[in-house]
Parts: structure tokens; C-alpha cells; sequence
């Protein structure tokens, strides 16, 4: 199916996969690298097939560690470009994105992580929320990281990855799963024009201009440190203006759930149940997880008796939540590494805290 | 004690997990047989990668290791660096090889590392679903090379056998095929001077065998067969292309 | 009212097709649904199933661990799914396949329909059972109409299979009718 023009009228029934090409599409990448891995081979089996006809340029990489340097050498071009890996490839990539932070370039990656540690599994996970929203790399580096959790958000998301990037000339990555990845649902091909700033710093050929460069050494007495300085500010800047979160049935609530991602969406099931049983439940789902959106959770927080956090791993962003908080008391987690939880097994971790029985 | 099966010692007693007419179950019995042969089985440690063969654990009865996609060769290096008088393969896709491990693979080759790598070339990359591979021939269609392979975007075929017969820390390339009773003699024969070789500490071996992918290729396992002794063969020759010596081995 | 349904079978039964198509037209017609096909290492072992979820509100979890309707193409996937179909909960099974007796079930709404059989007596080809399962299903559940499910089959048949699109539209219908009769 070719990419819909964002603005068309009609929903599009599509895999989560397939939605995250159709919005790089509309975004304006023309470019994509990447190396095949389970579960996120529709991604560049789409691309293969498709970036042709709209301009652009499909490349299997020999590996990941060749692909994002194909991804930094487009971005020094100015020119929107994309990959996504999973588990160990987004592992490979990290020296890269190091070197893409320093260097402030923008791209967009994509994750539909699996089960680790090392090989894992193609198991949908949520384990690499550290290695997403903690670094990029070695330094002091950060990615901006969209977590979606529905096909639209996959759509919609993808461009936002791109705008954001472009905006912070910063790597962007959409941290997903099998399940959003693989399943269909329609979404709506929203109006949206790619917001694009000049790039007054792309590598052209100086013709007519003094000659630029893009480099991530700064080896001149307190130069590197004047650049972490301005990095961090950047980062500031980004963890004041770009906070993206859903609340989600919160009026009243006694129980808040912070979930993202897939977690999240099976955690509406169970907060609808619990809701019928009269038990005062809602939740906080952090939309984008750099930045985090710490004042909400805070607020959350000390407006409910008690916090769940649920995860698909054995505990990760519960420490952000923590670090959100004062009323450490009040938080709670329940975790399934390598699984989704169900509905059910939610539901009754909120009848518990709700002092049900189930 | 009497034999009963004909299953070697070393092959364990599983049931292969790969697909119909996949080539990767023969060519484990020829090593398992091969091995059972020479008394290497308690002397041996075997670097599964990542690719189909993955549970090459499940198979055969001795010591291995999983490697990271395309590392087999840096892990083998570290084994044999640290218990010198073991035998130590690699067994590796091309996609494991020839793209991610191209690093490794012709590193081990250059240093002479003395080890044996068997080298599965079927053109695709099979446990990720049919993948273009750095062997893939020309107008093949795989999945990320929908329109076929066009050598002014993704460049050529690699021949391996070739390509690392080139290297001086070289002491054996070869290429087989398993597509016949005849054919499997000779891939036997092949493995089992590889291992020879590594015995006699003369440096790195690699047997790349031409092997089958029915299901990626979208083939029935004959019409399979028939593609590797026939397109496949014929871009990628079978023979010797480097054999050491015991003379010239300074 | 919200609808979840597995569909399960051998690969190449055409399991996701019938998914997919029913999600389609549940699309069509304003729902919101999803649709999640078993995927990489499942398939190996040569079955396949798919969940859908039609419904006129949110829809949260698109797994679904206790469905409340299954439509099963063979044997194994019975033992697999029934005991987790929710009491009440629809059971289509293709007779020709899977054994009725080893339905063990009395708390649930059992439609048997000789799927295979049908598909190669009476509308010429076996490919055809799963759509005669899903008519079936559709009459019986009435979770989408019959006339918007056929409306939808060309946006799932790609171009080369063109020419089987009115043997499937005959599927549907004969399912469907069959259904009718029982319900
Ligand atoms: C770093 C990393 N990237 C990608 C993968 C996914 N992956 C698993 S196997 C494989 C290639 C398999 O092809 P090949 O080596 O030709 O072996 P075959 O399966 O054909 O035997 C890939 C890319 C991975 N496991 N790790
Ligand atoms: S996918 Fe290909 S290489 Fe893998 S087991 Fe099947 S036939 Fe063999």
C-alpha cells in the first residue's frame, strides 16, 4: 500500500510498522538505511519497495554500525532520513548516536524493541527504556524518545520525531514493540506540513560560502566542556517545552497508573473494569519519555492515594517516577520482562491496592 | 557395543527445527560425522551464530558457544588464543559472514588464526524472512530487494571463498555443495581437512558451503537443489582456491 | 458493544486474510478495530491465528486472552483457544477439520460448518474455507454486515487474484446462508 497525503480524508487500516513509514513519507524522509531484524523487518521491506517512487533512497547496510553512519552522513546533508533495529542493533548504533549528539544531528530511530538481555527474543519488551531515554551512547548524551501506543500515534508520532529532531538537531527515536508494530488499526492521516527549519550548518559544497564542518572533537582548552554546557541547556530546553503526556480517566482518581507503550493501552482495559467495579482508577501515560514528564507525575502523585507503575520489564521508568515524587510511599509496580501483561493480571495489582479481593 | 543408529555420536538425537529441503540439517550431520571420525568430539568447541542455525546447541553434542550476530570469528579467536590445542569452528550464514561479520571474518583470515570456518552461502537471509544477502545473485528478489538485485545500487555477489583465498594467513578455501550424494563426499572430505589442518596448526580454513533457503527462495526443496548446482554454481564456482602446503607453511 | 474474536488455523488456510478483511470492514463501517496476527518464530511451527477487536468505544489491549468468539480452522488450535473462550462466547469450528465431539464445552454457542468440504464441493476450491468460515461467523454474530464484507474483498485481493474474487463473494454467501439457517 502506498503512503496516504496527510490531510486525506479516509482512515487508513494499517500495521503499526507500515504507519511509521507512511509518516517518515509525509515528514519528507526520502532516506532509509537499515539491517534486518525480527520484529521490525516491515519497516525496511516497505522502504525497499517504496522510497523509489517518492524520490528517494533505500540501503540494506552491511550492519547497523554501517547503517547510522549512513543515517549521520545523510543528516550532515541536511536531508530528513530514518532507520529502525531492534534490541542488539540498536545496541550497535550506539557509538554512532554518541557521535550524532556531539556533532548535533538530527534523524529518526526507531526501536521496536525485544526481549533482552543479548540475543532475548522476539518477545515484545519494554527493556530498553534506559538505554532510550538514559543515553545515547557514551558522554554526556541524550535522545529525544516518543513512545506511541496506538497505529495513529505510530503515524503521528514518526513526524513529530522528525520535527522535534530537526528543531533540537538531535536524534529522535520512537521506542515501540511487536504488538504496536505488528498490529493493524486505522488512524487517520492528519493534516500536517513538515516543519523544516533552514539548516544553516548542512554540508552542500562551500561554494560561495565559507567552507563548514561537522565534528564531534573539541580538543582546545575547555572546549568540550563549553560544548556539554550547550548541550545541556539544549536538553533543558527540550525537557521544559516538549513534555507530551496523555492523562487518561484521572477525575477522582484514588489510583493513578503510569504506563506507557503497550503497557499502557492494555492498562486502559483493566482501569475500565476496575471502573465499573467503582474502584477510582486512572492514569498518567508519558507520551514522550525524554523528556519525562516529571511534573505531572509529580502532581499525579500527591493527588492519588497510590501509584502503580506498569511495565514490560522488571522495573525501569518506576525509577523515574520515583526521582518524580516525594511520596515514594505511595508507588507501587508490577512488571512482566518480556511479556504483555493481560488485562486481568492489571486489574487485579489495582483491586489489590484498592483493597478488593479479587 | 553395537551400533544401532546411524545417527553419529555427535549429532544429538533432536529433531531438526529447519525447514523442508534446508541444507543446514546435512551439513550439521557431515560435521557431527566428521568429527566422530577424528575423536575431535571432547576436544572441540563450535561458535553457533546468529542465523537459522542459532540452536546449533541443540544438535550437536559438544561444547559451543553463541556468538553475536557475525562475531563467530572474534569469539573463536579468543577460545583458541586462550586453550590453543582444542579445535575450534565457526559456523556462520552469509548473512552472519559476508555482511555484518565481514570485519571479523576477514581479520581471523588475515591473522591465520588457527581455526576452521564453515561458511552456509543461500543467497538470503533465512531466519529474519528472505532478506537480501551480500551473496544474493543478480535479479534475485528478496524482500528488501523487491524489483531484484541491480548491481548499480547493491554491487555484487561476494565470493568469499575467493575473496579470503586472497588473504597470506589463508591455509584452506574451499567450496562445496551438499546437493548430492557425490557432492557430499567431497564437503565431507573438505571439513575434514580443515580440521586436519587446524590439527597441524597450519592456519585458518573455510569451507563455504553452497547451500539451499525452499522457503525464502519461495521453492519447492527439488526445484532448490537444482538452483544451487545450477545458477548458484555457476556464479559461484565449486573448488579448491587456496590449499596449504605442509612445505610452503614456514 | 465491543467484539473480540480469534481466528485460528494451519498457515496457509488463510487465516489472516479472513482477519484482516473483517477488520477492514469493520473500519468501513465507523468501528474502531484492531487487528494482531501471530508473527515471526509462531509461524515456523506452521499455524497461524489472528485477534480482532471490533467495538464503539477506545479500544485498550488489542491482546486478548479470554475472547468471546472463536472461529477455529483445525484441531490443534481448538485444544489451544477453547478453554479461554468466555462463556456464551460464539464457537465457529470447520468440521471438516476439527472434531465436534472434542468440543467439551456445554456453556458455549457451538456452529459447526463442514468449511473444506463445502469449499470444494460447492464453490470449486479448498482455498475457500475460511471465507465460508468467516460468512458464517458474520451471520451469526452480526458484528459487520454481509453486503459491507463483500463491499471490502477487492481491498484485500490483490490484483493478480482478481479473477477469484466472485468465488469468495459466493463463500461468504454460502457461509453466511448456512448460518442463517442455524441461527
Ligand atoms: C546486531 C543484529 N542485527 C540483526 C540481527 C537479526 N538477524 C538474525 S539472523 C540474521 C541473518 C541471518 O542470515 P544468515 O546469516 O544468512 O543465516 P541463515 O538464517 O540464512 O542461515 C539477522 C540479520 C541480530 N540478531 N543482531
Ligand atoms: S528459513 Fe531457510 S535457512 Fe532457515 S531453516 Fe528454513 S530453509 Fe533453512
Amino acid at each position: 500500500m502506498s503512503a496516504p497525503a496527510a490531510g486525506a480524508a479516509k482512515r487508513v487500516l494499517a500495521k503499526g510498522n507500515e504507519a511509521i513509514c507512511h509518516g517518515a513519507i509525509a515528514a519528507g524522509c526520502r532516506f532509509y538505511y537499515g539491517y534486518p531484524i525480527t520484529p521490525q523487518n516491515d519497516i525496511p521491506e516497505y522502504m525497499a519497495a517504496h522510497m523509489a517512487e517518492h524520490g528517494g533512497a533505500f540501503l540494506q547496510a552491511e550492519s547497523e554500525v554501517a547503517t547510522i553512519n549512513m543515517i549521520l552522513g545523510t543528516s550532515s546533508t541536511g536531508n530528513r532520513v530514518m532507520t529502525s533495529s531492534s534490541g542488539p542493533g540498536i545496541s550497535l548504533m550506539q557509538e554512532g548516536l554518541s557521535f550524532m549528539v556531539g556533532s548535533q544531528l538530527p534523524a529518526v530511530i526507531v526501536n521496536i524493541s525485544r526481549s533482552g538481555p543479548g540475543l532475548g527474543g522476539i518477545a515484545p519488551s519494554q527493556g530498553d527504556y534506559f538505554q532510550a531515554t538514559k543515553v545515547a551512547g557514551h558522554g554526556d548524551a541524550h535522545l529525544i524518545c516518543l513512545a506511541p501506543h496506538s497505529v495513529q500515534e505510530m503515524y503521528s508520532l514518526t513526524m513529530l520525531a522528525f520535527d522535534l529532531a530537526d528543531k533540537y538537531r538531535n536524534p529522535a527515536m520512537i521506542l515501540g514493540d511487536a504488538i504496536i508494530g505488528q498490529m493493524k488499526e486505522p488512524y487517520d492521516p492528519v493534516p500536517y506540513v513538515p516543519a523544516v527549519p533552514d539548516k544553516p550548518w548542512a554540508l552542500t559544497g562551500a561554494r560561495g560560502r565559507a567552507a563548514r564542518h561537522i565534528k564531534s572533537m573539541f580538543l582546545k582548552d575547555g572546549e568540550i566542556e563549553v560544548h556539554n554546557w550547550k548541550l545541556r541547556d539544549k536538553f533543558r530546553k527540550i525537557r521544559e517545552e516538549e513534555v507530551r503526556f496523555e492523562p487518561y480517566m484521572l477525575d477522582g482518581a484514588k489510583i493513578g497508573i503510569v504506563a506507557f507503550g503497550t503497557a499502557a493501552r492494555v492498562a486502559k482495559t483493566s482501569i475500565q473494569s476496575a471502573r465499573k467495579e467503582g474502584i477510582e482508577v486512572g492514569m498518567l501515560r508519558p507520551i514522550t519519555l525524554f523528556p519525562f514528564p516529571e511534573e505531572q507525575v509529580r502532581d499525579m502523585a500527591s493527588g492519588v492515594q497510590k501509584v502503580l507503575v506498569v511495565e514490560m520489564n522488571t522495573g525501569q521508568m518506576v525509577e523515574d517516577v520515583r526521582r518524580s515524587t516525594p511520596h515514594h510511599e505511595r508507588i507501587h509496580f508490577f512488571g512482566k520482562p518480556c511479556a504483555v501483561p493481560t488485562p486481568d493480571e492489571i486489574l487485579e495489582q489495582i483491586r489489590l491496592l484498592a483493597g478488593r479481593k479479587g | 557395543m553395537k551400533q544401532v543408529f546411524d545417527r553419529p555420536r555427535t549429532l544429538l538425537d533432536a529433531r531438526f527445527h529447519y525447514c523442508p529441503g534446508c541444507h543446514h540439517g546435512t551439513i550439521h550431520r557431515i560435521i557431527a560425522e566428521t568429527l566422530d571420525r577424528m575423536e575431535l568430539r571432547e576436544n572441540t568447541i563450535g561458535i553457533a551464530p546468529v542465523g537459522c542455525a542459532v540452536m546449533l546447541y541443540d544438535y550437536m553434542d559438544i561444547d559451543i558457544l553463541e556468538a553475536p550476530h557475525g562475531r563467530a570469528p572474534a569469539l573463536a579467536t579468543g577460545i583458541k588464543r586462550s586453550l590453543p590445542d582444542r579445535v575450534v569452528f565457526t559456523y556462520q550464514g552469509d548473512g552472519d559472514l559476508a555482511s555484518i561479520g565481514m570485519g571479523e571474518i576477514v581479520h581471523a583470515a588475515n591473522r591465520g588464526e588457527n581455526i576452521t570456518v564453515v561458511f552456509v552461502n543461500n543467497t538470503t537471509y533465512g531466519m529474519t524472512g528472505g532478506q537480501m544477502a551480500p551473496t544474493t545473485l543478480l535479479g534475485q528478489k528478496t524482500t528488501t530487494s523487491p524489483f531484484g538485485r541491480d548491481f548499480r545500487t547493491e554491487g555484487y555477489p561476494i565470493r568469499m571463498a575467493e575473496l579470503l583465498a586472497g588473504l597470506e594467513g589463508v591455509a584452506y578455501s574451499t567450496r562445496v555443495t551438499v546437493s548430492s550424494p557425490a557432492h557430499i563426499r567431497k564437503a565431507k572430505e573438505a571439513i575434514r581437512k580443515g580440521f586436519e589442518m587446524q590439527l597441524k596448526g597450519m592456519g585458518f580454513s573455510i569451507i563455504e558451503v553452497l547451500s539451499t533457503c525452499p522457503t525464502n527462495w519461495g521453492m519447492k526443496p527439488l526445484d532448490a537443489q537444482k538452483r544451487v548446482l545450477g545458477e548458484m554454481a555457476e556464479y559461484f564456482p565449486l573448488g579448491v582456491f587456496k590449499e596449504r602446503k605442509q612445505a610452503d607453511f614456514a | 458493544m465491543t467484539k473480540d474474536i480469534i481466528m485460528a488455523g494451519f498457515g496457509g488456510q488463510g487465516i489472516l486474510m479472513i482477519g484482516n478483511l473483517l477488520a477492514l470492514t469493520a473500519m468501513e463501517e465507523g468501528k474502531n478495530v484492531t487487528y494482531l496476527p501471530s508473527y515471526g518464530v509462531e509461524m515456523r511451527g506452521g499455524t497461524a491465528n489472528c485477534t480482532v477487536i471490533i467495538s464503539d468505544e477506545e479500544i485498550g489491549s488489542p491482546v486478548v486472552w479470554r475472547p468471546g468468539s472463536l472461529v477455529i480452522m483445525n484441531g490443534p488450535s481448538l485444544e489451544r483457544f477453547l478453554p479461554n473462550l468466555q462463556p456464551g462466547g460464539e464457537l465457529v469450528i470447520n468440521s471438516s477439520l476439527v472434531d465436534a465431539r472434542k468440543v467439551d464445552r456445554t456453556d458455549v454457542r457451538l456452529f459447526q460448518v463442514a468449511a473444506d468440504e463445502i469449499a470444494r464441493n460447492k464453490i470449486g476450491s479448498r482455498q475457500m474455507a475460511s471465507m465460508i468460515a468467516l460468512g458464517a461467523y458474520v451471520a451469526l454474530s452480526g458484528v459487520v454486515g454481509l453486503e459491507t464484507l463483500i463491499g471490502c474483498l477487492p481491498k484485500v485481493i490483490s490484483k493478480k487474484y482478481e479473477r477469484f474474487i466472485p468465488l469468495n463473494v459466493n463463500a461468504l454467501k454460502e457461509g453466511a446462508a448456512l448460518a442463517g439457517i442455524h441461527a
